[in-house]
């Protein structure tokens, strides 16, 4: 397949896997954090893991988007929805995300019509084909799926469609790179950074990452070479001494990002004073909001939003697993209370949740290791 | 009846409020209403593991049983139909069982305002699969039920075969150093369906596989019927819910090189696109089948003479680890473990 046979071809893959047991030092212990919640999909379904040094430890990052909503806007979004003559519209990422009273999936189960969407245009189309029902899109994502949605509400203005509003909970990533850096329990030598949030925020926007705190970081793609060639990168800064951002993911983001992608965002988004992020708590102007003039599109501003605030339960340790101090299955309730198909813990919904991918891909297998010869 | 000590009330484990989509894809929630549900309030204690048919004896003579139930939307989509479905569904179930599709019996819920023209066109789609395939339908039924209570048309069929001399197939007795068969690219049927909901404004140039897969297994049997161990079709929660299930059933580990698999680059395509694995996705003409080492290459070799199983491949062996799961290896020396599928398939966009 093109485009991507490329960038999965064994011998390129087993030069890099080389070059890396080269380049690390036997006498460090080395804390590379993959932002993005797509590298941790792919370092766990390549098993990338198994091509690395044992002192090359990756840790899973914020970049889940899933994972980082509270569960009160869950359940806010679903309390709007359940009003008469309502369709709840998502990306599938959400459909199996729990609130207090059930997963999306569950309500459609009870009666409530939810609709999968691929895109905020198709949910949009939904509220064209019915002119009787209010179309509810439940918003997600980072700077990645946020573009769209902005285009969508422009669309939604200059059509004047009176029945489609957005619940809004895109954030942005910077901020949580920040809340990360600024954690004390936080040790972390590099970053690999986020692949499709560049194409739209550009390469910039990392700088103060490599010039203040002195950390490497290399924004990288979703392959299995992209993945360990940004790897290479990150130790070559390393032992040279150095701090810089690269750019792995060439082919695809700008150094500049995608100017016409920033400014309908500006036009149509501004940042929330603070925001709450599960697993992180507030962080101050780390997310999205609609401008003042699509108010009439904006869930937030249309309805009465009930504000739920949901504690996670005090046992699941969310917050340390996603800043990386916990490794999945150190956690209490991992593979126990908690998995893939019971979540108590956001980080196990997604497949990009560093716990669900753990789950999934991972843990048998770690506890088979030594008797599992592999070929 | 009288209380006697065999009647103590049967335990019903499935303890979920209430149905959901995800009870009907096939994977783990599907197995936990079955076997927490079906098998304690219907089946018997000597009931043997569940397959994909029953075997019964009457007079003598042993017989294959088996039902299945067909919901697709749309009705028409490249390469087939409900129509169709309804019998290869029904006869692929039999065939992995080892036995000789013979006879069909059919029930139809009609939605009232269907089209003739539409019944029609999938009675004889019905009529065609079955010529095909040499099973007789025999008998039916039909319900009509108001308009908005079904969509358009459901079927059921129910289905007879023989099992064929020479063939014994158990999970219990697959043993590390079986060799893992597969009868053809995976995938093609579950995705042809997600792309044919026209929700996507995705297309590509495929066709579900629907089709008969007795043939292989009677050539199969034929060339190397004691070796044969397991044999499924891999429908609703793919390749990976299938061996998942025996990996569970026989307490051994199933190894896969993932090089080694056929998926389509349609398929690849697609499921790079939407974030799903091609082991997850549905086929509804593929069947994985487990042989014995020393029957490995006469099996492959009988497969591959069939017309449509030129594709078939070695994928994978039994190995005494991780037991009770499916490993796969990566063309780079990485491994995963694959589970089965949980819920339905969601596409990943954010």
């Amino acid at each position: 397949m093109k485009y991507v046979d490329e960038f999965r071809d064994p011998e390129t893959i087993e030069a890099a896997a080389r070059e890396i047991r080269r380049l690390a030092d036997p006498s460090r212990h080395y804390r590379i954090m993959e932002v993005c919640g797509g590298h941790t999909h792919a370092i766990y379904r390549f098993g990338l893991q198994d091509l690395l040094p044992e002192n090359l430890e990756l840790i899973h990052g914020p970049g889940c988007p899933v994972c980082v909503l509270p569960m009160g806007r869950i359940d806010d979004g679903l309390e709007l929805a359940r009003q008469p003559g309502m369709i709840f519209a998502a990306f599938g990422d959400m459909m199996r995300v729990p609130g207090t009273r059930g997963t999306p999936l569950e309500h459609q189960a009870r009666g409530m019509d939810v609709r999968i969407v691929y895109s905020p245009a198709d949910a949009l189309e939904i509220a064209r084909k019915n002119p009787d029902k209010h179309v509810l899109f439940f918003a997600i994502g980072f700077e990645t799926t946020a573009p769209s949605t902005a285009l969508t509400l422009k669309r939604a203005r200059a059509e004047n469609v009176p029945n489609f509003s957005v619940f809004c909970n895109h954030v942005t990533i910077i901020p949580a790179i920040r809340a990360i850096l600024d954690s004390p329990d936080m040790r972390l030598d590099a970053f690999i950074g986020p692949g499709h949030v560049s194409t739209v925020i550009g390469c910039r926007p990392y700088e103060w990452i490599a010039e203040n705190e002195g950390k490497p970081i290399a924004v990288s793609g979703f392959e299995p070479a992209d993945i360990l060639q940004s790897i290479v990168m990150l130790l070559g800064q390393l032992e040279r001494g150095e701090s810089k951002v690269e750019n792995q993911y060439r082919r695809v983001v700008p150094r500049e990002g995608n100017r016409a992608a920033l400014q309908v965002m500006a036009e149509v988004f501004e940042l929330r004073p603070y925001f709450e992020w599960r697993g992180l708590g507030f962080i101050s102007q780390s997310a999205l909001r609609i401008r003042g003039e699509y108010a009439r599109w904006d869930a937030e501003k249309r309805f009465d939003v009930p504000g739920v605030r949901v504690t996670d339960p005090r046992a699941a340790q969310c917050g340390e697993v996603l800043k990386g101090v916990l490794r999945p299955a150190q956690c209490k309730l991992f593979g126990k209370e908690c998995t893939p198909e019971q979540p108590v813990g956001a980080l196990m919904v997604s497949a990009e949740g560093s716990c669900a991918a753990y789950y999934n891909y991972e843990h048998r297998k770690r506890a088979a290791r030594n008797l599992v010869s592999l070929r | 009846m009288s209380g006697t000590a065999a009647e103590t009330p049967p335990a019903v484990r499935f303890r979920e409020a209430r149905i959901e989509m995800a009870h009907g894809a096939g994977g783990k929630a599907t197995r936990r209403l079955v076997e927490g549900l079906f098998v304690p309030l219907l089946s018997d204690a000597s009931a043997p593991p569940l397959g994909d048919a029953a075997s019964l004896e009457l007079d003598g003579a042993r017989l294959a049983v088996t039902t299945d139930g067909f919901v697709v939307t749309p009705l028409r989509f490249a390469g087939g139909s409900i129509g169709e479905l309804a019998i290869h569904g029904t006869v692929n179930d039999l065939a992995v069982a080892g036995a000789r599709p013979e006879v069909i019996v059919a029930g139809w819920v009609l939605e009232a305002g269907l089209e003739t023209e539409v019944l029609e066109a999938e009675v004889r789609a019905m009529g065609r699969a079955a010529r095909q395939a040499g099973v007789r339908v025999v008998g039916g039924d039909t319900k009509v039920v108001d308009h908005g209570k079904a969509d358009r048309m459901y079927v059921t069929t129910t289905g007879i075969g023989r099992f064929l001399p020479g063939l014994e197939t158990d999970p219990h007795s697959v043993r590390p150093g079986d060799r893992i068969i597969l009868s053809g690219p995976i995938g093609d049927h579950g995705i042809t369906i997600l792309l044919a909901r026209g929700e996507l404004d995705l297309e590509a140039d495929l066709r579900s596989d629907t089709r008969s897969v007795f043939p292989m297994v009677e050539a199969l049997a034929q060339a190397a019927g004691p070796a044969v161990r397991w044999m499924r079709d891999p429908t609703r929660g793919g390749l990976a819910t299938a061996l998942n299930e025996l990996a569970r059933d026989c307490r051994q580990g199933i190894q896969l090189q993932e090089q080694e698999i056929p998926v389509r680059d349609a398929v690849r395509g697609s499921c790079e696109l939407l974030g799903l694995d091609p082991l997850h996705i549905a086929n509804e003409g593929q069947f994985v089948a487990v042989v014995a080492a020393s029957g490995a290459a006469a099996a492959l070799e009988a497969i591959r003479g069939v017309p449509g199983g030129e594709e078939a491949r070695l994928i994978g062996e039994v190995c005494p680890e991780p037991a009770g799961s499916v490993l796969v290896t990566t063309p780079y020396g990485g491994s995963r473990i694959v589970d089965m599928l949980v819920g339905d398939p969601l596409p990943r966009i954010c």
